[in-house]
C-alpha cells in the first residue's frame, strides 16, 4: 500500500462560511474555535481535516446533521472551494486546477450520488443516465448504449423510458447511482444516498451497493448519519462533530477504542457483534484437541456466526484466508461479547 | 376599569382607536378650507389666484391650530422647491468617477485569491460599481460643488413632469448627434443617436410583424417596411420602381390551409383534443369574418410574445446569477407590475411613435416583468443538489444553465410563458390606442359605437387566440423525443409529410374555390379568404338582447343608478376629498404602524408623500375612493360566493372554471355591457371594475377554504360545531391569510380597471393619463401619474403582504 500514492489526500482542510472567513482563519493560526467564529458571523463547516483514502478503499464519513459531512465532500469534489488547506486527487493539487481542468476531472474521474437523488425531472431514466456522457460530447448512439448497460447494471431494465416522477424512491436512487457510474469514474462520492429511503429499501440498496462495489472496486467516499450503515459498509469510518474529524479508524477500533468522549457516547449502544470480527475474540490454540467440526473465518463478523458457535459446546477453530487454523473461539467469549461489558475486550482487529 | 383592562390586553385595538380619533379630529379641523377642498382643483386654483396662501408661517400656523383650524400646508401639501442637481462630464469629474470606481473595486481586488481571473469573474461587479462611480463622480460631486460654490437654481416638484419631458426630448433630439443623409433636402442632417436607435428597434419589430402578416394575409408590406428602412437613408424608391412586379402582391396563405395546419399541429403536439380546439378556433375566426384582424393581432403577438419570453428569461438568468441585478430589478418589477397599462403607452409613443411596432413594444414592456419574475423564481427553486449534480456531471456554465437549470425550472418558466401570452392578449386592445391594428382596434371601434354584439364576437376571438396559443405552447414545451423508435424516414416524418400533403390539398381546395364562387354575385372566394365583416355574425341577436334588457329594466336601472350615485358615491367621494392631507397621512401611516411596525409606517408614508408632492393629489383621492368602494364590494361578494360554492364539490369546480374563463377576457370587454345599461357614469365603471375584480377574491376564498386541513374540520365536527360555526370559527380564520392575497390581487385588478374606466369617463388619475395620451403624450406626466397609481397599489400590497406573512407564521402554515 505504502508505495502507492493515495487517491484522495486532504491536508488540514478548512471550510468556513462567512464574509471574513479567510482573514479570520489567518489570524486564528490554524486553531479554529467554532464559538469564536460564530460570534463573528462565520459558520465553521470543516475544521482541520487531514486524511488519506487509498485506491479501492471505502471511507465512510459519519456525523450528526450539520456536522459538516456534506461540506467536506463538497470541498473534495470542489463544488465549493476550501478556505484553507490542500487537497490532492491522485497526487494532483485539486485547488490549483483551473475551471477547464476541473470539468475534465469531473467528466472522467468523479461520480456523485445525492441524498435527494437530484435527477433531472425533464429527462427520462435513460436520458438522465446518459446525461454526463452527452455533456462530455459523446455521440447520442454511444451514450445511449452505455446508458443501457448501466440500466441493466442497476436492475432497472424495462423502465428506461420512465420519468423520475414515475419511479419509487429506491428506483430513483438506482438511477442516481447509474448516472454517477456512467462515465466510469475512479472516485465515487455518495452523500447520504440511502437516507431518504425507508428502512427495508435502505437495506436492499445497501446490499445492492455492496454487490456493485465488489464488482467495480472504486475508491469511495460515503457520507451517512446512520452509524449502522457506516459499520456495515465501511473499510474505515471518520466521525465528525462540528466540522472536526473526531476519529478516523476501522469500525471495530472505533467501537473498542473510542478516541473521545463524543465517539464513546456514539458507539455505546452499538451491538458489538455487528462490528467485531472473530479475530478479536479468538484465543491461541491451546493444548486441547477436541475441536468442533465447525470452521469459521477470522474475518467473519461475530454476528454472522454467533448462532452456530453458541450452538456448539466445543471450541470452534478459526481459519485465516489460507484456511490455516490460527486460533479457536469459545462460546463463552461470544456470550461475553453479546451480553457483557465491553471494556474488558482487547482489540486486535 | 374593566374597559381599560380590556383595551390594555389588546394593544392593536387601542392603537387603532387612537389613530381613528386623531384622524377624525384632523378631519374636523379643515375649517375655512373645507369648501375649497371638496371640489377638485378649487384649492389649487385659489392659491394660483392669490385668494389664499399655500402655506403659513410657524407662528401663524400655531395660532391657527389653537383656533381649531389646520394651516393650509397641512390641508394640501404645497409645491415644494428643491435645488437642481448638476451633471458635469468634464475631464475632472470623469477622473473623479474613475477614482471612485477604482476605490470601490480595490478591496475586492486586493482580497481576491486568484488575481488573474479576477476580471473575468467579477465583470458584473465592475459594471455596477462603475455605475455607482459615474453617479457619484458626475452627479453628486458636481451638485455638491455647485451648491456650495456656484449659482444655485431651483425648481418645484410640480415641474418634474416637464423636466422629464424636456429630458426625453433632449435625449431624442439633442443628445449625441450624428449626421444622417436626408434625401428630401438632399443633405446631411443631425440626428440623435437615441432616436436612430429607437427607430431601428421599431423598424426591426415592424419588419418581423409585417413579414408574418404578409404570410398570413398577403400583400407586400414587408417589402415596404424594408424599403422604408433603406429609403430613409438612401433615397432609393424601391417601392415606386417595382410596383407592377408580381412580387408586389404576394397572395396570402388561404385560411383553409392554415386551419388544416392548426388541426395537424394540435394533433402532433398533444392529440385529438388540442387538434379540435385549434382547428375550430380557426374556423370560428374565419366564419365570423374576423380572419384578417385576427391574423393582424396574431402577427403582433407572435412577435411580441417570443421577444418577451426571451427578454424575460435573459433578465431572469442575469438576476439569478448576480445578487446585484436581482436587488436592482426586484423593486423595478414590483413597480412595473402595478403600473397601469396606459402609462406605458406614453413613453412608447414618445420614443417609438405610432404603429404596430409601438403596440408591440408596449406589449413587450408590459409582458416581460412577470416572465422575469417567474424565471427567477423557478431558477431559485431548483434544488441545490440538482445544481451539484449538474456540476459533477461535468457541465460547463453554459450547459449548466441550459441543460440543467432552465429545464429543471421549466414548470415556473412555462407558467411565465403562459402569463406572457395572456398579457399580450390583454394588451391587444390597449396597444391599439397607439396604432396597433387588429382585433383590439376593431373592439375599440365597436365599443365606441356601442355595438355590443360585435364587441362580444371580437372578445371571443381574442380569448380563442389566447387559449389556443397558450395550449399549443404548453404542449410544445412538454414534447419528448423517443430514442428507441427505430423508424423509417416516412414514419419518423409522417406529420411533416401529412402537413405537406394537406397543405397542397387545401391550396388546391382554395384554388378550386375560384370556380365555385365565381358566379356568386360578390365574386369572393370563401375558401381563400373571408373578407372582414363578410362572414356570418350574431350581432343582431346580441343587440336585440341588450335592447330588450335596456327597454325592460331602464326605469329600474335609472332609479338604482341615481340612488347609488346620490346616496353612496357622491357623499363618499366628497368625504374623501374633504380629508386634509395630514389626516390621510395619519390614517394610512397609522394603519401601517399597527400592521407592520415603524418600518411599514415609513414605507407607506413615503408612497403617500410621493403622491402628495405631485399636482395630482386630489385625483389620487378620487381614484382611492373608487378603489375603496370597488374593493369592499368585490371582496364581500367574492368571499360570500366562494364560501357558498366551496360547500359543494361540483359548484367548486364550476366556480373555478368560471374564474379561469373570466380571467382570460381582456379587461375592456367588461366595459361593454355596463355602458349599455348604465351609461357613462362612475356607476358603470365601478360595476365593470367589480365584475372584473371579484374574480381573485372568489378564487382565493375557494382555494383557501378548500386547503384547510381535513383533520381540523373533523376536530370541529367532533366538538359539535354546526356547519356555520365551523365555517366561521375554523375555516375562515385558517383560510384568511390566503384570502387576503386574493384581496391583494383584487386591489391591483381594480386599480387597472379603474384606470381603464377613464376611457368611459372617470375623473381620477386615469382621466389625466388618458388626456396625456391623447394630447400626444407628455412623457413626464405620464410616468409620474403611472407611478402614483403604482404606489397606491404598492402601499396596499405592502400592508397586506406584511400582515399575511405575520399571520401565517402565527398560524404555522406556509
Ligand atoms: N452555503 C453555506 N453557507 C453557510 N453555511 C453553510 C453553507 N452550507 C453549509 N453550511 C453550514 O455548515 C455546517 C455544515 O453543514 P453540512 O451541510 O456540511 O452538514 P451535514 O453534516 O451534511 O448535515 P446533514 O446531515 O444535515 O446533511 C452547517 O452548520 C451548515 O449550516
Ligand atoms: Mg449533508
Amino acid at each position: 500500500m505504502s508505495d502507492q500514492q493515495p487517491v484522495i489526500k486532504c491536508d488540514s482542510v478548512y471550510k468556513i462560511f462567512g464574509k471574513n472567513a479567510e482573514k479570520m482563519l489567518q489570524n486564528a493560526n490554524g486553531k479554529v474555535v467554532a464559538e469564536e467564529f460564530q460570534k463573528a458571523g462565520c459558520v465553521v463547516g470543516v475544521n482541520n481535516a487531514s486524511f488519506e483514502v487509498n485506491k479501492g478503499e471505502m471511507l465512510v464519513v459519519m456525523g450528526l446533521s450539520g456536522s459538516g459531512k456534506s461540506t467536506l465532500l463538497r470541498c473534495i469534489s470542489r463544488l465549493t472551494d476550501a478556505t484553507a488547506g490542500n487537497i490532492y486527487i491522485e497526487g494532483e493539487d485539486l485547488l490549483a486546477l483551473n475551471s477547464k481542468e476541473l470539468i475534465e476531472l469531473r467528466r472522467n474521474k468523479m461520480g456523485m450520488v445525492f441524498q435527494s437523488f437530484a435527477l433531472l425531472p425533464h429527462k427520462t431514466v435513460l436520458e438522465n443516465i446518459a446525461f454526463p456522457l452527452q455533456v462530455k460530447g459523446s455521440s447520442t448512439k454511444d451514450s445511449i448504449s452505455r446508458a443501457m448497460e448501466m440500466v441493466d447494471l442497476v436492475g432497472l431494465t424495462g423502465r428506461e423510458n420512465y420519468f423520475p416522477r414515475e419511479l419509487s424512491g429506491g428506483q430513483q436512487q438506482r438511477v442516481g447511482i447509474a448516472r454517477s457510474l456512467a462515465v466510469e469514474p475512479d472516485i465515487w462520492f455518495l452523500d447520504e444516498p440511502f437516507s431518504a429511503l425507508d428502512p427495508l429499501i435502505r437495506k436492499e440498496m445497501q446490499d445492492e451497493f455492496l454487490r456493485l462495489q465488489a464488482v467495480l472496486n472504486k475508491t469511495i467516499l460515503f457520507v451517512t448519519h446512520d452509524f449502522d450503515e457506516a459499520i456495515r459498509l465501511a473499510d474505515r469510518v471518520a466521525i465528525m462533530k462540528d466540522g472536526i474529524i473526531e476519529q478516523l479508524d476501522t469500525p471495530a477500533n472505533i467501537v473498542l477504542n473510542p478516541a473521545t468522549e463524543y465517539v464513546r457516547k456514539f458507539t455505546e449502544d452499538v451491538p458489538r457483534e455487528k462490528v467485531l470480527k472473530i479475530k478479536s475474540v479468538m484465543e491461541p490454540v491451546g493444548d486441547e484437541t477436541d475441536f468442533s467440526d465447525l470452521r469459521v473465518s477470522e474475518d467473519a463478523l461475530i454476528e454472522t456466526v454467533a448462532e452456530a458457535v453458541l450452538g456448539d459446546p466445543k471450541s470452534v477453530p478459526v481459519l485465516n484466508a489460507n484456511d490455516d487454523i490460527v486460533g479457536v473461539v469459545h462460546s463463552s467469549k461470544v456470550i461475553h461479547v453479546l451480553f457483557g461489558e465491553n471494556s474488558t475486550l482487547e482489540s486486535n482487529a | 376599569m374593566s374597559f381599560i383592562n380590556y383595551l390594555s390586553e389588546r394593544p392593536k385595538l387601542t392603537q387603532l382607536g387612537i389613530v381613528l380619533i386623531v384622524f377624525f379630529i384632523l378631519m374636523s379641523m379643515t375649517g375655512q378650507y373645507h369648501d375649497l377642498i371638496v371640489e377638485r382643483h378649487l384649492f389649487a386654483k385659489s392659491v394660483v389666484k392669490g385668494e389664499i396662501q399655500s402655506s403659513a408661517g410657524f407662528a401663524e400656523s400655531m395660532s391657527m391650530i389653537l383656533n381649531w383650524q389646520l394651516p393650509p400646508q397641512l390641508v394640501r401639501i404645497p409645491e415644494l422647491t428643491f435645488y437642481h442637481p448638476v451633471i458635469n462630464t468634464s475631464a475632472t469629474y470623469v477622473l473623479i468617477a474613475l477614482l471612485v470606481t477604482a476605490g470601490l473595486l480595490y478591496k475586492s481586488f486586493a482580497e481576491s485569491v486568484n488575481k488573474s481571473q479576477w476580471l473575468s469573474v467579477n465583470w458584473f461587479q465592475i459594471i455596477s460599481k462603475g455605475f455607482v462611480g459615474i453617479i457619484v463622480g458626475l452627479l453628486f460631486i458636481p451638485t455638491l460643488y455647485n451648491w456650495f460654490f456656484g449659482e444655485v437654481t431651483s425648481s418645484t416638484f410640480w415641474e418634474i413632469p416637464t423636466m422629464l419631458e424636456n429630458f426625453s426630448q433632449y435625449l431624442m433630439f439633442e443628445f449625441w448627434l450624428t449626421p444622417v443623409y436626408d434625401p428630401e433636402i438632399d443633405d446631411y442632417e443631425d440626428y440623435g443617436r437615441v432616436r436612430l436607435f429607437t427607430r431601428a428597434i421599431g423598424a426591426s419589430l415592424l419588419f418581423l410583424i409585417t413579414l408574418i402578416r404578409e404570410l398570413l394575409i398577403g400583400g407586400f408590406e414587408t417589402v415596404v417596411s424594408l424599403a422604408n428602412v433603406f429609403s430613409d437613408q438612401s433615397g432609393w424608391d424601391w417601392l415606386g420602381e417595382n410596383k407592377d412586379k408580381w412580387y408586389s402582391s404576394i397572395p396570402a396563405i388561404p385560411w383553409t390551409v392554415l386551419t388544416a395546419g392548426a388541426f395537424i399541429l394540435g394533433y402532433k403536439l398533444k392529440g385529438v383534443g388540442l387538434s379540435i380546439l385549434a382547428g375550430f378556433s380557426c374556423i370560428y375566426l374565419a366564419v365570423f369574418g374576423q380572419w384578417e384582424p385576427a391574423m393582424e393581432t396574431l402577427s403582433l403577438v407572435l412577435v411580441a410574445a417570443p421577444v418577451s419570453v426571451l427578454l424575460g428569461v435573459i433578465w431572469g438568468v442575469l438576476a439569478y446569477k448576480s445578487r446585484t441585478v436581482e436587488r436592482v430589478i426586484t423593486p423595478l418589477l414590483l413597480v412595473a407590475q402595478t403600473m397601469p397599462h396606459f402609462s406605458y403607452l406614453i413613453p412608447v409613443l414618445v420614443f417609438f411613435g405610432i404603429g404596430d411596432h409601438a403596440g408591440a413594444i408596449a406589449t413587450i414592456i408590459f409582458a416581460t416583468p412577470p416572465m422575469i419574475r417567474l424565471t427567477l423564481l423557478g431558477l431559485k427553486r431548483v434544488s441545490p443538489e440538482v445544481l451539484d449534480a449538474g456540476m459533477m456531471s461535468g457541465c460547463h456554465n453554459y450547459q449548466l444553465m441550459f441543460k440543467v437549470l432552465i429545464p429543471t425550472a421549466r414548470r415556473d418558466i412555462l407558467i411565465g410563458v403562459n402569463q406572457v401570452i395572456m398579457q399580450c392578449l390583454a394588451m391587444v386592445v390597449i396597444a391599439s390606442f397607439i396604432g396597433a391594428k387588429g382585433l383590439g382596434f376593431n373592439l375599440l371601434l365597436a365599443l365606441n359605437q356601442l355595438r355590443v354584439g360585435q364587441a362580444l364576437e371580437l372578445g371571443v376571438c381574442i380569448v380563442l387566440i389566447a387559449v389556443v396559443l397558450d395550449k399549443l405552447s404548453l404542449a410544445w414545451a412538454n414534447k419528448q423525443t423517443d430514442y428507441f423508435a427505430d423508424l423509417s424516414f416516412v414514419e419518423r416524418n409522417k406529420t411533416a409529410l401529412l402537413f405537406v400533403a394537406v397543405f397542397f390539398a387545401a391550396l388546391l381546395f382554395a384554388w378550386f374555390g375560384n370556380w365555385m364562387f365565381a358566379d356568386t354575385a360578390k365574386g369572393i372566394n370563401y375558401f381563400y379568404t373571408i373578407p372582414h365583416n363578410k362572414g356570418i355574425t350574431t350581432e343582431p341577436f346580441w343587440q336585440a338582447g341588450v335592447d330588450f334588457m335596456v327597454s325592460t329594466w331602464r326605469a329600474d336601472i335609472k332609479i338604482f343608478n341615481k340612488w347609488l350615485l346620490v346616496e353612496v358615491l357622491m357623499p363618499m367621494k366628497a368625504s374623501y376629498l374633504a380629508m386634509p392631507a395630514i389626516a390621510t397621512f395619519v390614517l394610512t401611516m397609522g394603519v401601517g404602524y399597527i400592521i407592520g411596525g415603524i418600518r411599514s409606517a415609513i414605507v407607506i408614508g413615503l408612497f403617500m408623500l410621493f403622491i402628495a408632492l405631485t399636482p395630482w393629489w386630489e385625483r389620487a383621492l378620487i381614484t382611492m375612493y373608487m378603489l375603496t368602494f370597488a374593493v369592499i364590494v368585490s371582496v364581500v361578494i367574492g368571499t360570500i360566493v366562494g364560501a357558498i360554492c366551496v360547500q359543494n364539490k361540483r359548484a367548486t369546480k364550476f366556480i373555478l372554471l368560471v374564474c379561469d374563463t373570466f380571467q382570460t377576457f381582456p379587461s375592456f370587454i367588461y366595459l361593454i355591457p355596463v355602458i349599455m345599461l348604465f351609461g357613462v357614469t362612475d356607476t358603470s365603471v365601478l360595476i365593470a371594475v367589480i365584475v372584473y375584480a371579484v374574480i381573485p377574491p372568489t378564487r382565493y376564498t375557494v382555494e383557501g377554504l378548500r386547503n384547510v386541513p381535513e383533520s381540523l374540520l373533523e376536530a370541529g365536527d367532533m366538538s359539535g360545531a354546526t356547519k356555520l360555526q365551523r365555517l366561521v370559527k375554523i375555516e375562515f380564520p385558517l383560510a384568511f391569510p390566503h384570502i387576503m392575497l386574493g384581496v391583494n390581487q383584487c386591489v391591483v385588478f381594480s386599480l387597472f380597471m379603474i384606470i381603464i374606466g377613464a376611457f368611459i369617463g372617470t375623473t381620477g388619475l386615469g382621466q389625466e393619463i388618458m388626456q396625456q395620451l391623447f394630447s400626444g403624450g407628455n412623457i413626464g406626466s405620464g410616468l409620474i401619474l403611472g407611478l402614483c397609481v403604482a404606489f397606491i397599489g404598492l402601499a396596499v400590497d405592502h400592508l397586506i403582504q406584511t400582515w399575511a406573512t405575520k399571520r401565517r407564521k402565527l398560524l404555522g402554515i406556509d
